[in-house]
């Protein structure tokens, strides 16, 4: 289990989940704390809302929507976080592994996050012209 | 501004069926205030097209870009490289901006990632209301700024149709009955007289009825 901190969740936004499953995450387990408890008033609430966005988009795509999940847990609370986790853990090992690992030739599994090529050169050369945010892609 | 929706990943990933190289092209102005096709939900169903094409076994590259605005030749420019170097543009702009690519790149298929909906206004976070029908020939000074055509679900142009329930839309009950508004409306700006008066029939030939409209400035034409 790979934790990631976050000053809130509030910060996460439905990229973050969706680059961690394309680069081949099994699982993304959002810890938030508890409602009605967010310091910035209403950050968890906004990411409770964003995760089932994300869980409705995967259905979309044909991942199962178990692989993302969000609970509330207090900073206080440290048993539960860590019965969550397992129950977490069980969850995405019943799953199997994230099914874009089934990978071609990629190593690290999933996709490539930003494909390249170039006219007559396929395979070399950025074709980016415009990067995206990548505030957290360093950490996924 | 344009409101508009995004088609589901299935849809897309159908629409793009035959092409390995795709350019996904955002744009920065009504879709991405309306959350629809800005740069963010280009990164997002980027990520989704490329998982759900690898869980399907395809080969799928899908670049990333967003100009500030697609129905603009000036701003189309800045993505003329890309769409150059793609097999295929899947565009999340509205209608318009799918048609200047196409206009312009006449050898390059351009399909439409989104569905645009109406023109409206975001009435509360997350939620966007119709207000403009595009009819082409504003009564709104005549009905104290609220659109019989757009709001109401009858288009009633003389007075309520009677179904109305407690202020609610008897086609609807979820919205507003316009006609309630605009007598509210009217009577707090005292101009309940302008009810009076006997609308006649809309001309509707500034509308759709005729094609495509078009609109010429002489005096900006170069």
């Amino acid at each position: 289990v790979r934790i990631i901190r976050t000053p809130c969740t509030g910060r996460l936004e439905t990229e973050y989940f969706m680059k961690a499953l394309e680069n081949g995450a099994d699982g993304v387990l959002v810890a938030g704390c508890l409602e009605g408890g967010c310091h910035f008033v209403e950050g968890n609430l906004c990411a409770k809302r964003r995760v089932n966005y994300t869980r409705d988009l995967l259905e979309e795509i044909g991942i199962e929507k178990e692989r993302l999940r969000m609970v509330n847990i207090s900073a206080a609370m440290a048993r539960p976080l860590a019965d969550t986790i397992t129950d977490m853990v069980e969850t995405i090992r019943k799953l199997g592994p994230n099914p874009l690992r089934k990978s071609n030739g990629n190593p690290e599994g999933g996709v490539p996050r930003r494909p390249i090529f170039t006219e007559g050169n396929e395979g070399n050369g950025d074709f980016s012209l415009n990067p995206q945010p990548s505030t957290f892609n360093h950490l996924l | 501004m344009i409101v508009a929706q995004r088609k589901n990943i299935p849809e897309l990933l159908a629409i793009v069926q035959e092409h390995r190289k795709v350019l996904l092209l955002g744009c920065g102005t009504c879709v991405t205030v309306c959350l629809a096709g800005g740069q963010r939900e280009v990164s997002i169903i980027a990520s989704a097209l490329r998982m759900a094409a690898k869980l399907k076994g395809r080969s799928l590259e899908v670049e990333e870009l967003t100009i500030e605005r697609q129905c603009d030749n000036v701003f189309l420019e800045q993505a003329a490289e890309a769409i150059k170097k793609a097999d295929a543009v899947l565009s999340v702009g509205c209608g318009a901006g799918v048609q200047a690519i196409a206009e312009r790149y006449s050898n390059k298929p351009v399909y439409a990632g989104l569905n645009t909906a109406f023109i409206g206004i975001l009435e509360e976070r997350g939620v966007w209301t119709e207000k403009c029908a595009a009819c082409g020939e504003c009564v709104l000074h005549e009905y104290g700024g609220i659109c019989p055509i757009t709001r109401c679900a009858k288009k009633m142009m003389n007075g309520p149709c009677s179904g109305s329930r407690e202020d609610r839309c008897e086609v609807s009950p979820d919205r507003p009955c316009a006609w309630q508004l605009i007598y509210k409306r009217l009577k707090e700006i005292g101009q309940l007289d302008r009810l009076k008066e006997l609308k006649k029939p809309k001309n509707w030939r500034p509308s759709q009825s005729g094609g495509c409209r078009t609109i010429i400035r002489e005096d900006h034409r170069v």
